[in-house]
């Protein structure tokens, strides 16, 4: 990313998505894509299965563009995306991580 | 079909269960419980076990395509005249990515198909194995779900769910990836599943039918604006039923014709790139759009700015994610179109709309369809007419892609839902014959007719011996313009007529070639009375190819230039 882009990307807010999903192989190529198709670049990703590891959660970063309500729709239609969830950039979780990218 | 006698050991008829079965046993009995009798399909070695499975099934007919791409269109065909999934098989590798168009095609139309793919051996997958390919990555974004299946066991709830899916809500392709080694391993299988079904789609919200009700009843120049959806729905009578009501002038997609009569005095038939100038114009000046299982697609709104500019509106689709997608609804309702019309019909008035119905009619006097030639046959629309001048309503029609496309969504006096078979989505060139095929083999009872062009079928001109073997009462109308017509119509009018790859210099013997495969075949340019030749090859049984040159000049008119609004239509 050119350093022009990374300034922009500051400036932009930011969303997390918060989604359960089934906890096979190939949720996250199924939940990625549908970003990548759409050039809407995830900054930001976590994966943890969730108890028993039937489900997992997956936690993207992603900036707020016009798109995003057309994204969460696709999101919810994915047949092992059990649930979405949106929060506002102030949520924790990607913060707690900042201190792994020092 | 008879079935050649078995040798080997029967699989009961009589389901006892607890049965010892392999993976591929299970397939093949699943969709016999599935209610699946007609598949299409080319073996290889990774899908071998099935086929296999498939050799002692008495109830299965399996269609041997030539090209892995025939058998998905021939699926489709069957899906798209019935409405239920259809089934196509096809090997690891070079067959799975064969299948890969048709799929995709399917995808962008939502017809629900169910491919079945063979794949190597769980343990060898990821090592580059011989016919190795990565299906359910590459399905992924062309499919509506996919499923790499882990074990036998997995096969009981995977192959109903994966029905299920395909049929459920917005129907579309599901693709299960099978390896051989699954599909040779031994279960015991104590109880078999219920088939898959459709899920029940949640009601439309009252409060939000009553809105839209209140809104129809208020408008002053409403039109109704038809799509796929509603054919999937099967909602194409209330939808008239609505229509008639409140007394809407209705436009339909490529994809909904058929769904109202195109005689029918409220139908201003096909909106869009190539729809008539009137219903262009009209579209343009209505005060409320209700869009009903629709979704905005380019070539049917233009640029979308310049879309019903001043109109208010109401959006009915089952996919929430279409609501919004393209233009933002005042209303938008999720959820059964047949449901919420029904819903919706009991709340609507019967205003007098006459000042507004006058001006449609005025329209429609004064810019109508132009159709140069509809009484010449050896014209583009006059021979669409003498065609249908053959045919009643229980004719289906299939097209490929290009001008004849167009002209015959133009002229083809279409008026039963699912009479009309067309790429629209992904327009694919070399959808029209195999997917005839499979209509003809899902409803034996119909003619059915493809009109194709000198492009097109090459791209599946093979099914032609597949035809041939099933002896399906297709008739193959080819409109030979020597061309690629669309696109040399493109380089006409927005290339400065810089023709270039688009004007065939060899042309195959069309009329050898269909017997070469062996279906008959006539030239209609050798034939000094056309329509009768035409009355009686279309009453003919069987599979028959008719040849027709028709002018590279001939355009189809009205066009909405790439990127223009509607309203700035060239020509017609
Ligand atoms: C598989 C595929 N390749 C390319 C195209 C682009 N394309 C659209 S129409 C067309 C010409 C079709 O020629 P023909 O079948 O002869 O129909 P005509 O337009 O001449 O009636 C082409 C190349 C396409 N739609 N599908
Ligand atoms: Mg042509």
């Amino acid at each position: 990313m050119n350093s022009i882009a990374s300034t922009e990307n500051q400036a932009l807010s930011r969303t997390v998505l918060e989604l359960d999903v089934n906890n096979h192989a190939g949720v996250m190529s199924h939940v990625v894509g549908l970003f990548s198709r759409r050039a809407y670049n995830v900054e930001g990703i976590l994966v943890m299965p969730v108890g028993s590891g039937v489900t997992s959660r997956i936690w993207l970063l992603v900036n707020e563009d016009e798109r995003l309500d057309q994204m969460v729709k696709q999101i919810e239609k994915l047949e092992d995306v059990l649930a979405v969830r949106r929060h506002g950039a102030e949520h924790e979780v990607f913060v707690r991580l900042e201190e792994f990218f020092r | 079909m008879p079935k050649a006698a078995v040798y080997f050991e029967e699989i009961p008829l009589s389901q006892q269960t607890p049965e010892t079965l392999t993976g591929a046993q299970i397939v093949v009995r699943l969709l016999e419980r599935q209610g699946i009798r007609t598949l299409t399909g080319i073996p290889g070695g990774a899908i071998l076990p099935i086929y296999d499975a498939l050799s002692k099934s008495a109830l299965l007919h399996h269609v041997l395509a030539r090209h892995e791409q025939g058998g998905g269109f021939m699926a489709q065909g069957m899906a798209r005249a019935t409405g239920l999934p259809a089934v196509c098989m096809a090997s690891s590798g070079p067959g799975a990515t064969n299948l890969l168009t048709a799929i995709a095609d399917a995808k962008l139309d939502s017809i629900p198909l169910v491919a079945i793919t063979g794949q190597v051996p769980k343990p060898m997958i990821g090592t580059d194995a011989f016919q190795e390919v990565d299906t359910y990555g590459l399905s992924i974004p062309i499919t509506k779900h996919n499923f790499l299946v882990g074990s036998a066991d997995e096969l009981l709830s995977i192959i109903p769910r994966a029905f299920c899916i395909a049929a459920s809500g917005r129907p579309g392709p599901v693709l299960i990836d099978i390896p051989k080694d699954v599909q040779n391993q031994l279960v015991e299988v104590d109880e078999w599943p219920e088939p898959g079904r459709a899920d029940r789609v949640p009601a439309p919200a009252a409060e939000l039918i009553e809105a839209a009700a209140a809104m129809i009843n208020a408008a002053a120049r409403p039109i109704l604006y038809l799509g796929g959806g509603v054919v999937h729905s099967g909602a194409s009578g209330a939808a008239v039923a609505l229509a008639e009501k409140a007394r809407l002038p209705t436009v339909m997609t490529l994809m909904a014709l058929g769904a109202m009569p195109v005689d029918h005095p409220l139908s201003l038939g096909m909106l869009g790139m190539h729809g008539a100038r009137c219903t262009n114009l009209a579209l343009d000046e209505c005060d409320l759009l209700i869009a009903v299982g629709a979704r905005f697609d380019d070539r049917a709104t233009g640029k979308v700015a310049g879309f019903c500019p001043q109109a208010k509106i109401i959006h009915i689709d089952i996919d929430p994610s279409e609501l919004d997608k393209i233009k933002t609804a005042h209303i938008g309702i999720a959820g059964d179109v047949g449901a919420a019309l029904a819903m919706l019909l009991p709340a609507i008035e019967t205003p007098a709309r006459a000042s507004w119905l006058a001006r449609v009619t005025t329209l429609k006097a004064e810019h109508p369809l132009r159709m140069p030639g509809i009484d010449d046959p050896r014209t583009p629309y006059g021979l669409i007419r003498a065609v249908a001048d053959c045919l009643d309503d229980q004719a289906t029609i299939t097209t490929d892609v290009g001008q004849h496309q167009m002209w015959v969504a133009q002229a083809y006096p279409l008026r039963r839902s699912r009479q009309w078979l067309t790429s629209g989505g992904l327009g694919t060139m070399g959808f029209g014959m195999p997917a005839a095929i499979g209509a003809a083999l899902a409803e034996p009872q119909r003619t059915v007719v493809c009109f194709t062009g000198d492009g097109s079928i090459l791209m599946n001109i093979q099914e032609l011996v597949t035809a041939a073997e099933e002896d399906v009462n297709v008739k193959i109308v080819l409109m030979n313009n020597a061309s690629l017509g669309l696109v040399f119509q493109q380089q006409t009018l927005f290339y400065g007529e810089r023709i270039y790859a688009s004007r065939f210099k060899g042309m195959p013997d069309f009329v050898r070639v269909a017997e070469g495969f062996g279906v008959p075949a006539i030239d209609l340019d050798r034939e000094s009375d056309p329509p009768a030749a035409l009355a009686r090859a279309l009453s003919s049984s069987g599979p028959m190819l008719i040849h027709a040159s028709i002018a590279m000049h001939e355009q189809v008119l009205p066009m909405v230039p790439p990127g223009a609004a509607n309203k700035e239509m060239i020509g017609g």
